[in-house]
């Protein structure tokens, strides 16, 4: 009988009952909670008079439509402050865990999960937001769940899943310097589309992932959702039990020994079969900029944007026409003429503290671009916020001309008051360049916080390392 | 949640692939509180040339005739027919709450993201995938007889094309026992409540680490 796959032991560590068919009530660890997605799950909760099954579960933060400049006048627009205000009173009213706008450790529900070790290895995690994938880099069963969902968790501490299908994706090999985490799951999407990880659960695997630090991890597991797969994940190895290692709500003394004993088993057996096994040469990825209205629409720096008359795909073709036309781009132009209008550094993808620091460093004693309308940099967390002020890299980013600002989703997807004017252009470190999704009309190229950095300071993509010095 | 069970009606035609929630229901009405309301704002960066804000009167605003949705007798459709990876991207349930509150009950495609499917499952629309000729067929029918009904039985798992022509589509029988019955599934869960604490009883010997620290 062959070995079992990563996938296959969380999964089977977590059956409350299964049906003949398969059918399967999962037990639900970590439910993470955040304003946009939850308010109709209270509602419906108190409506049928039920209770949370398992309030210590909850962990809830507002992300999304939080304001990332002057938190001291609240938030300015009635929508988005009730939205913000409902959660705080559902939460509050049931006991449940809350990190209000003023606390410090507020920030991105995906952010604050792993830095308050509310998420665990070996833990199934949920939360009403497709990004919650991020949780998998810790070697757990993380996916997002839609807003009736929420609510089953809430009332049962359980939900009802089919097993999917396990995919590998392997990225053998040393990655060229300057590539990142965030280039690598680009790629990846690039090569097996946004369709490609649908019906499948995705670990990320090979020497490339190995040596990625468990925030890169976190980048990469982040995106899965726009490879189509719910859940991502990696191994469990000596880095994931250190990052653990002394977080808030992570255990401590006999029991995290006990708890990484456990841990150090979460990896997929040597002889354990996938449905589907994806291989790429870590060589031969270099740093990716998206052109299109679809995150499989990337390029590298030192590529072109495509030629839709070259696609022997008609729905495709089609598909590339109508994206180049809403990009404003026309075909073969080289990505290093593209000249962005502003530059967003931050959300659930790429805000951590390496993030920072890896845009820092590109823009330590250069200035923005003059076409450069804005460039803002959006810590993940409150606590990411600190650490990077006591770094210095607040001031390296207000020398240059950039903003610092407040943390949460931000410009991601625009809930709040930062966003993209109609036919503005932006580079930005999120992961969804959808039309409208930083603002109606706002055209979106995902890059890495390293060439978004570069982006600000030459006014056009292009790689760190042809910037003049500094 | 409403049954399914056989429905016909007018298919509208949206012919493109990886159409996603963003899309469907843009980010800034997604700060209601509410789950009803959402259909006048249903794909609205397309059907409408004003910029869209919560609270506008959208029979005000600026109509894009181009739009499918805008122009009768689609307005009038309650059957969605779109390409592959239909509703990719966020996780947002608003999506299938605008288009069941436009008035849809099914949505026709040859894929479907999953999220996207399993949260219109939860709320009586029906996710029908059918291969992509099928789906070609179907926008060929539709564009030379707009108008025509197609029928979607979940009973049978039949579509019936406007030229009679019969599609088998599939779905699991654990979602389509309760799209059928309109059940509500934290009700049923609730049956289990014995299996849940028996798990929980589980964790606590074998996981210790997992209960006691929740809390933080």
């Amino acid at each position: 009988m062959a070995g079992k796959t990563l996938y296959d032991k969380l999964w089977e560590a977590h059956v409350v009952r299964e049906e003949p068919d398969g059918s399967t009530l999962l037990y639900i660890d970590r439910h993470l909670v955040h304003e946009v997605t939850s308010p109709q799950a209270f509602e419906g909760l108190r409506l049928a008079g039920r209770k949370p099954w398992r309030g210590d579960s909850v962990l809830a933060v507002p992300d999304h439509n939080v304001p990332t400049a002057n938190r001291d006048r609240g938030i300015e627009d009635p929508v988005s402050r009730t939205q913000v205000e409902t959660l705080e009173t559902n939460v509050t009213s049931l006991g449940l865990k809350f990190f209000p706008m003023a606390d410090v450790r507020q920030g991105i529900v995906h952010v604050i999960g792993p830095e308050q070790g509310a998420t665990l290895p070996g833990m199934t995690v949920v939360c009403g937001d497709s990004h919650t994938s991020t949780h998998g880099a810790l070697g757990a069963l993380a996916f997002g769940i839609g807003t009736s969902e929420v609510e089953h968790v809430l009332a049962t501490q359980c939900l009802w899943q089919k097993k999917t299908k396990a995919m590998q994706i392997r990225v053998e090999g040393e990655l060229r310097p300057g590539v990142t985490a965030k280039d690598v799951v680009l790629a990846i999407i690039g090569r097996i589309g946004t369709a490609g990880g649908t019906g499948y659960a995705i670990e990320f695997a090979g020497s490339a992932i190995s040596s990625l630090s468990i925030e890169g991890r976190m980048s990469i597991c982040n995106m899965s959702i726009e490879a189509g797969a719910r859940a991502g994940m990696v191994a469990v190895d000596e880095k994931t039990i250190e990052y653990v290692r002394g977080k808030p709500q992570a255990p401590s003394g006999e029991l995290f020994e006990q708890a990484a004993e456990y841990w150090r088993t979460l990896v997929s057996d040597p002889d354990a079969e996938f449905d589907a096994v994806v291989e790429m040469d870590a060589a031969e990825i270099a740093p990716q900029v998206s052109w299109g209205t679809s995150p499989e629409m990337v390029a590298s720096i030192d590529g072109r944007v495509p030629d839709p008359a070259a696609e022997s795909d008609p729905v495709r073709a089609e598909g590339m026409k109508r994206a180049l036309e809403y990009m404003d781009l026309q075909p073969n132009t080289p990505m290093t003429e593209i000249r962005p209008d502003k530059v967003f550094i931050g959300s659930c993808t790429n805000s951590r503290i390496e993030d920072l620091r890896a845009a820092a460093e590109v823009v330590k004693g250069r200035k923005k671009a003059d076409n450069i309308k804005l460039a803002m940099v959006v810590p993940g967390s409150g606590l990411v916020k600190q650490q990077a002020e006591q770094e210095g890299l607040d001031r390296i980013f207000l020398d240059a001309g950039f903003e610092w600002r407040e943390p949460g989703c931000s410009m991601c997807l625009a809930m709040n008051a930062d966003r993209l004017e109609p036919g503005e252009r932006c580079a930005s470190t999120s992961n969804r360049n959808f039309e409208g999704r930083q603002g109606q009309g706002g055209r979106t190229h995902l890059v890495s916080p390293a060439l978004a950095a570069a982006a600000a300071v030459a006014g056009h993509f292009v790689e760190p390392s042809a910037l003049k010095e500094a | 949640m409403q049954a399914f069970t056989v429905h016909r009606g007018i298919v509208a035609p949206l012919d493109r692939s990886n159409v996603d929630t963003d899309a469907i229901i843009p980010k800034q009405y997604l700060k209601s509180v509410k789950r009803t309301g959402f259909g006048p704002n249903a794909f609205d960066d397309w059907r409408y040339l004003d910029p869209g804000e919560p609270g506008m009167d959208s029979s005000q605003r600026r109509i894009n005739p181009d739009f499918a949705l805008n122009q009768a007798p689609f307005d009038q459709a309650s059957i969605l027919l779109a390409r592959k990876n239909f509703g990719c991207g966020s996780s947002r349930e608003h999506a299938v709450w605008a288009l069941t509150d436009f008035g849809f009950r099914a949505v026709i495609a040859p894929s479907f993201a999953d999220i996207f499917f399993s949260n219109s499952c939860k709320n009586g629309l029906l996710p029908v995938v059918l291969a992509e000729d099928e789906v070609q067929a179907l926008f060929e029918q539709v564009e030379a007889n707009p108008g025509a009904q197609v029928e979607v039985n979940l009973e049978e798992m039949t579509v019936t094309a406007p030229d009679g022509t019969v599609f088998r589509f599939t779905l699991d029988e654990d979602r389509r026992h309760r799209l059928l019955n309109g059940l509500d599934d934290i009700a049923l869960t609730l049956q289990y409540a014995d299996d849940i604490r028996a798990y929980e009883e589980r964790q606590r010997r074998e996981w210790p680490w997992m209960a006691e620290h929740s809390q933080g």
